[in-house]
């Protein structure tokens, strides 16, 4: 994964709230078996309509997207995350977000920013206006030109695996010992629990 | 030594802390993982790529249930008949050859057991209750009416478990869900949940874990209970809970992969343990009258927007927030409904009967005790009902149900997802109306242009011979299931 520390371009003011993984990507979608690609089934339904603001020639290029409440709810597929990936989206800006898609997010490189509705409300305005919006990952800040500074925490594993590109799965895999000591306890301790499909 | 009184969840969780970071993550040990089609060919090619195996093969079950048509998948001479789609037939075969490949037990689209991973996992005994269970797939929160901590997960953390058995997660805040009293006559779980979540709203529970308490929970059987969990995630939350009880256990003994014997006990003696205590302190506590509790209807494109089946369709007026009435407005533009209407009014042109949510035996029973001696109205061109598992639908022929269904109009199906997310074939046409047992009214959900109403499988049983959105207890059934 490619590290992220700061992202600094146009944002896309989609500001719909509820924005479910259906409508980020369709399940029609969903039949790839690979992760590349899925770009093109980004927000089909949104951008059927013309003059949607995904393909807004204003905002083309951007590598921020800001929305309202619940960003991600819905379907646990990682295919939205995928999807906005290949859009080239790098930050989702919401006052929240499901907790699978913001999970889902992280491990494919995209940063979820928590804001107040008020601040969310305002870098709405200021993407309107076609000015860059600033997002820096090691200061946990948002900022425009117009002076706006606004705070985000992120989980500080979540923020560690994003500033340094970090596999979890390696970090996890060197703790087979760990992992090892507490199948051997449950083995004898709840044989049964070991079991699964193999009784 | 007395120890501090603990949630269910944090009773579930605490056993399953393998080591806790510094950073306060926790590696999570994962009991049971269930696989499917769509959510699992990238992860298996990612354990390839990167030459990593499957840690714990025996935990995993894998069962193809999302692309599958439900139309025949046996010729008459016994061959299995070839999926039409090409990318759906090419993310099955993947699934067929991953599985054995990693050493992982796989049930075929032809045989018995094959269902929908929500129905087959507690069906088969997988599921057991203070077992941590995952799924690439949200309705994961669906096997916690068994007492199981279950929660859906992506792609990415599909093959950190594979690898692992493992995940690393924050633990959650606790959200108790205490419904006091009783459900009316002819409201059933369905209607209950679809209730809550539209009390705390689409994104209520982010963040939290839900335990549902109070008598109403405890006197419902295991199908009602998965039918509450499974919609946990309709409201935000990752997982729902009930805890197990004499009634959990009655249903898992005996079931293949349940444990027997000395374990059996041992199992059921652990599992009494597994309650909130007296004290224990949740973040935050929902209270619900159920005698408040109607049969209940969406009338928009978030599962929060439900509304009692005798109330009207609202107004963005009717919405404090402003972001909610653009939302409203633009719902209702999508649902072609005008403010005022009685949901009553609502014509439907199509009723589905299944989903992970409302497909299990006792679904199909109130719905057939619905059609029984009826038959679906004229204007209802498309009506189906999609057994969860092989095993419902032979359990509901033993019973005659699908001869019920039949002479209703109803195509009775082969089992699968289907129409509850139209991967397959199974669609509702753009415009169109249906109401539909399943557990999401999004926008494309059913089908491009779809409109989805979501009711119980009573009361859709009850459009379906009615022609719109109507009342089953105006219909002369008398249930409380």
């Amino acid at each position: 994964m490619q590290p992220l520390t700061r992202v600094e371009g146009g944002a896309i003011p989609l500001g719909l709230k509820n924005v479910d993984t259906d409508i980020i990507i369709p399940a029609r979608w969903l039949k790839t078996i690979s992760r590349d690609g899925l770009g093109q089934g980004a927000f089909e339904t949104l951008r059927a309509v013309p003059g949607n603001v995904i393909d807004d020639p204003a905002y083309a290029g951007a590598p921020i997207l800001i929305a309202g409440d619940n960003f991600g709810c819905g379907s646990s597929r990682e295919h939205a995350a995928w999807a906005l990936g290949d859009l080239g989206i790098k930050v989702v800006i919401a006052p929240s977000f499901s907790d699978i898609f913001s999970g889902n997010a992280v491990k494919n490189g995209i940063l979820p920013v928590v804001l107040a509705q008020s601040a969310v409300d305002r870098l709405l305005e200021v993407a309107r206006q076609g000015e860059p919006i600033t997002v820096d990952l090691e200061t946990q800040t948002v900022t425009t030109p117009y002076q706006d500074r606004f705070a985000f925490t992120l989980d500080p594993f979540r923020r560690d695996c994003l500033l340094n590109g970090l596999d979890e799965i390696a970090l996890t895999m060197a703790r087979d010992t760990a992992i090892g000591a507490f199948e051997g306890a449950r083995a004898n301790g709840q044989p049964w629990l070991m079991r699964g499909t193999a009784i | 030594m007395a120890t501090k009184p603990r949630t269910l969840y944090e009773k579930i969780w605490d056993a399953h802390v393998v080591e806790t970071r510094d950073d306060g993550t926790a590696l999570v040990y994962i009991d049971r993982h269930l696989v499917h089609e769509v959510t699992s060919p990238q992860a298996f090619e990612a354990l390839r790529i990167a030459g990593r195996t499957v840690r714990r093969p025996e935990l995993t079950l894998a069962v193809p249930d999302h692309n599958l048509p439900t139309t025949p998948r046996l010729a008459p001479d016994g061959t299995v008949l070839p999926i039409a789609d090409p990318e759906s037939a090419a993310q099955l075969a993947a699934l067929e050859l991953n599985a054995p490949a990693f050493g992982i037990r796989y049930i075929p689209a032809t045989a018995k057991e094959q269902g929908i991973v929500h129905v087959v996992g507690p069906e088969q005994g997988f599921s057991l209750p203070g077992t941590t269970i995952v799924c690439g797939d949200s309705h994961t929160a669906c096997h916690g009416g068994l007492g199981a901590l279950a929660f859906g997960i992506g792609t990415s953390e599909v093959e950190h478990v594979l690898a692992t058995q493992t995940l690393l997660l924050q633990q959650s805040k606790s959200m108790e869900v205490r419904v006091n009293g009783d459900l009316g006559p002819g409201v059933t779980a369905k209607d209950l949940i679809m209730h809550i979540i539209g009390q705390i709203g689409a994104a209520g529970g982010s963040g939290y874990v839900i335990e549902y308490r109070g008598a109403v929970f405890e006197r419902m059987s295991i199908e009602q209970r998965l039918t509450v969990c499974n919609m946990s995630i309709e409201a935000g939350a990752r997982a729902g809970l009930i805890a197990p009880d004499d009634v959990t256990f009655a249903y898992l003994k005996g079931r293949p992969m349940a444990p027997a014997g000395a374990d059996w006990d041992a199992a059921v003696a652990y599992w009494r343990t597994l309650h909130s205590d007296d004290g224990a302190l949740f973040d935050k506590s929902v209270v619900i009258d159920a005698a408040t509790v109607e049969p209940s209807v969406t009338w928009g494109t978030s599962p929060e927007d439900v509304v009692a089946i005798g109330g009207r369709v609202p107004s963005p007026d009717d919405f404090a927030d402003e972001s909610k009435r653009v939302a409203v407005q633009k719902s209702l533009d999508y649902m072609g409904l005008t403010p005022g209407t009685p949901m009553t009014e609502v014509p439907i042109e199509n009723v589905f009967i299944g989903s992970c949510t409302n497909s299990r035996i006792e679904d199909l029973r109130a719905a057939a005790a619905v059609l029984k001696g009826r038959r679906k109205a004229d204007n209802v061109r498309w009506a189906i009902v999609v057994p969860g598992s092989g095993l419902v639908k032979a359990q509901a022929e033993d019973e005659g149900l699908d001869r019920i269904f039949t002479a209703a109009g109803f195509e009775w199906r082969e089992p699968g997802c289907s129409a509850c997310l139209g991967m397959n074939p199974d669609k509702v046409p753009p415009g169109e109306r249906c109401a539909s047992t399943s557990n999401r009214n999004f926008v494309g959900r059913q089908g491009p242009g779809a409109r989805t109403h979501l009711v119980s499988p009573a009361m859709a049983a009850a459009a379906a011979v009615t022609g719109r959105l109507a009342d089953v207890r105006l219909l002369g059934v008398k249930r409380n299931t």
